[in-house]
């Protein structure tokens, strides 16, 4: 265990070498990188935002369910078949028919079924259908919920990178989590209520029409300065034809206007309603409610339009932002939150590194003065673990959280557990042992075992933690795994050789350990 | 040099203690319960610090008054003006409670107000916070086990499985006691602690496995305390330096470090206790000798 060739030891420092050069990358300057690699910072440590988003589809089922009826009653007329009792729910619809198996066999084809069509990606119908006597329940099967949302997250998490990219801070991180949720990491937020704000408004925008009374096919809603209106529920144009808005200021008013302009289909619907309809009142209305209600004075036929209502100019700007990046399918609610302020943040990275520093310290005296000169090659052995552990967490580009920091001062108090073991068991085997470099050679061997059995121990523990953990828990984990490797190597590896050449060059007397 | 400490002598003293402890660790943990924090039990946290040294705990309490939040705890945290605020969930998400609360802060308290943390769980965030923590525990200790079934008889297994419980529910218990917060950090330190508490373990198991097989006429009440005298200064220079470290972390880590390393540190001693008069009573128990481990020649013997 005592004899390394040339090559092993070789092989043994270059690994070293290389490893550790990388913990030297977070020395660089910012401004010159010289390899673009370095270890991250948590929120914890550099300040900042934290925002796990949750879509809810519910209202998105319903509004499909019901999207189902006109083409549903079709398929029944085209078919001759008789119904009655046609109902809508939340998430259902329900029926009588005449002829239950006919209806079954149209409702569940494959081929150009506009009604109930057919997923290949999950080998299902979008529909699914429950029959008691003659009355057929209709919803979404399984598999159809699962595409509406899936459809509906994807879509959310475009828009929340869309509005974030457009509020302009540094190197958010937005991410799918889960089935129904987006996580969104924004360092250096102080106060993410803006944020909030915005992600928390669906920015649904339509025009319709104000009708004079209340008519069929309108509803009452109140607009922002308290009037009471009869609006069609018939919507002229939505958002999704909106490609630009930016907030104004109106030159007569001096109030805060949004302007915004229309693709092309946009505009020719625009124009068309505009001009059918001057004199009357046209709403303009978000997310349900009426921002603002102008008359029409004459038609609007270039594809654009400003938008004036009773709001300052930061509404204004966030109205703009929110209808540029077009609205979000369903609305989002914000499940957890973590803000770190900075100053925090370097607290803890001051008191992380003063504790890492004295329990450090501590340990080195230790081992010092337990065991003289092999306690200084456990030192060495442990400084070059450090470096080394710092070196893959760069390689990774891993994050480093304060309890990742404890982690780190964890493994330098566990590390030494390796060298401790290896040389308890060469102090037992000096006892018998003639030969100094033979007793060492034992130690080393039947130690080995022991040192495996009990790092592994801990490893799964990392393991296990790294996998269910969140956050700042996992960038624990992460230090205390790779500590763990890093550990190994140096005990095995380093301090053996070290160990070698004080044991090898010291054939005879005693050794002080 | 080495010690010759009859420990086998002290283990049923010490199994009595430990039974003790264990039982009234469950019967706390069972009728006064653990104190969540927010990861857990959802609510809001924030931590804030005031400039001015007018500013007190009763009077940040009194401020939120008007808000009715329901149950508020106020308290220092740390350095003076550093103060941590915690509201309870309500039925509906708090997190539209946050902008109203710091404004009522800023504006009635006579000081410049720095929030240094907000942090808001939803009720349903933190009831799967609480059963992933869960099942992380319940999976390393199966894990454990997996893993000393592989590499020794399965009279070693029990041992270890029931120092490892000990371990976890003694600590626990403690929190409990104390009333302690319990959090992500405290998961994270207690699948430490299992990790740990293993490692102390299989060292002592290690031995007493080598020594079963070197001196056959020994019983296994002299073989564990031969392993056990054999490996202690191990025990206890390893316990020592990962002690100093985890003190330092708990004396100038900040206060957000201090339970998950409080949790450690209990972890530690009672770990290293549980290795000794625990794990190795429990083979005493079995009657594990030589011929134990002639039965299972495939196991992995080095």
């Amino acid at each position: 265990m005592l004899n390394f060739s040339k090559i092993n030891i070789i092989i043994i420092y270059l690994i070293f070498l290389f490893i550790s050069f990388f913990s030297i990358l977070n020395l660089q300057n910012e401004e010159s990188l010289f390899i673009n690699k370095k270890v991250n910072l948590g929120l914890d440590l550099q300040g900042g935002s934290y925002l796990l988003l949750e879509i809810n589809s519910d209202p998105l089922v319903k509004e499909k369910i019901q999207s189902k009826v006109i083409p549903l009653k079709k398929l029944l007329k085209e078919n001759n078949i008789n119904y009655s009792n046609f109902k809508i729910d939340e998430k259902k619809l329900s029926f009588d028919v005449s002829d239950p198996e006919k209806f079954e066999l149209l409702f569940f084809s494959k081929n150009d079924n506009l009604v109930n069509p057919y997923i290949d990606n999950y080998n299902s119908h979008e529909l699914t259908l429950e029959k008691t006597n003659d009355t057929i329940n209709i919803s979404f099967s399984k598999y159809g919920l699962l595409n509406i949302n899936n459809s509906a997250l994807k879509q959310s998490i475009e828009i929340v990178r869309r509005r974030i990219d457009d509020v302009g801070t540094k190197e958010p991180t937005i991410l799918q989590r889960g089935e129904k949720r987006i996580l969104v990491e924004l360092p250096g937020l102080k106060d993410p209520e803006r944020i909030k704000n915005l992600l928390g408004k669906t920015a649904q925008l339509n025009f319709r029409l104000v009708s004079d009374n209340n008519e069929f096919g309108t509803e009452k809603l109140v607009s922002e300065i308290g009037e009471s209106l009869n609006v069609s529920k018939r919507i002229i144009m939505s958002g999704d034809n909106l490609v630009e808005a930016q907030p104004n200021v109106n030159n007569q008013t001096n109030g805060p206007t949004v302007s915004f302009s229309l693709d092309r289909l946009g505009a020719q619907k625009f124009g068309r309603a505009t001009s059918d309809n001057v004199g009357k009142r046209l709403a303009i209305i978000l997310d349900g409610k009426v921002i603002s209600a102008p008359t029409i004075n004459e038609p609007i036929t270039s594809g654009s339009g400003i938008i004036s209502g009773n709001f300052t100019f930061q509404e204004a700007t966030d109205l703009a932002l929110l209808l540029r990046s077009g609205a979000l399918p369903t609305p989002l609610e914000v499940v957890e939150e973590r803000t770190v302020g900075p100053d925090l943040g370097e607290d803890s990275i001051k008191s992380g590194v003063i504790s890492l520093i004295v329990g450090f310290a501590l340990v080195i005296l230790f081992m010092l003065y337990k065991y003289k000169i092999f306690g200084l090659i456990a030192n060495l052995t442990l400084i070059a673990n450090l470096t080394m552990l710092i070196g893959v967490l760069t390689i990774l580009e891993a994050t480093l959280t304060l309890p990742g920091i404890a982690g780190i001062i964890l493994t330098v108090g566990m590390a030494v557990d390796a060298n401790v073991l290896i040389f308890e068991r060469i102090k037992e085997e000096l006892k018998t042992e003639k030969s100094i470099i033979h007793a060492f050679h034992i130690g080393y061997t039947k130690a080995k075992v022991t040192v495996l059995d009990a790092n592994i121990t801990t490893l799964i523990a990392a393991v296990i933690l790294f996998a269910f953990g969140s956050g700042p828990v996992k960038g624990f984990a992460i230090t205390l795994g790779i500590g763990i490797v890093t550990t190994l190597f140096s005990a095995y590896f380093l301090a053996r050789h070290l160990t070698s050449l004080i044991v090898l060059n010291k054939k005879e007397g005693r050794v002080n350990l | 040099m080495s010690t010759k400490i009859d420990f086998s002598s002290k283990f049923k003293l010490a199994n009595y203690i430990s039974v003790i402890l264990f039982s009234i660790s469950v019967m706390f943990i069972l009728f006064k319960g653990l104190n969540y924090g927010i990861d857990f039990k959802g609510g809001t946290l924030i931590e804030l610090r005031a400039d001015n040294s007018n500013v007190n705990v009763s009077e940040i309490r009194s401020s939120l008054n008007s808000l009715n939040l329901g149950d508020v705890n106020v308290k220092e945290f740390g350095k003076s003006g550093d103060y941590l605020i915690k509201v309870e969930q309500k039925t509906d998400n708090n997190n539209k409670l946050i902008p109203l609360i710091k404004k009522n802060l800023k504006e009635r308290l006579n000081a410049e107000i720095n929030f240094r943390r907000v942090e808001n769980v939803g009720p349903k965030v933190s009831s799967e916070l609480l059963q992933s923590g869960i099942i992380a525990i319940s999976l390393s200790l199966a894990a454990m086990l997996f893993y000393i079934w592989i590499r020794f008889e399965w009279q070693f297994s029990v041992g270890s499985i029931v120092a490892l419980f000990h371990d976890v529910i003694i600590t626990v218990g403690i929190f409990s006691i104390l009333s302690l917060e319990v959090n992500l950090s405290i998961i994270a330190a207690v699948l430490t602690i299992v990790g740990y508490s293993m490692n102390d373990t299989v060292v002592i198991y290690d031995r007493i496995r080598e020594n079963l097989n070197k001196y056959t006429k020994l019983n296994i009440g002299e073989t564990s305390n031969l392993s056990i005298n054999e490996t202690l200064s191990r025990t206890i220079i390893t316990s020592l330096t990962t002690l100093l470290a985890l003190v330092s972390i708990y004396v100038l880590g900040g206060e957000i470090l201090k339970g998950f390393s409080f949790a450690m540190i209990l972890g530690v001693i009672i770990g290293t206790y549980s290795s000794i008069f625990v794990a190795a009573p429990v083979l005493k128990f079995f009657k594990v000798s030589y011929k134990t481990l002639e039965k299972n020649e495939d196991k992995i013997i080095p």
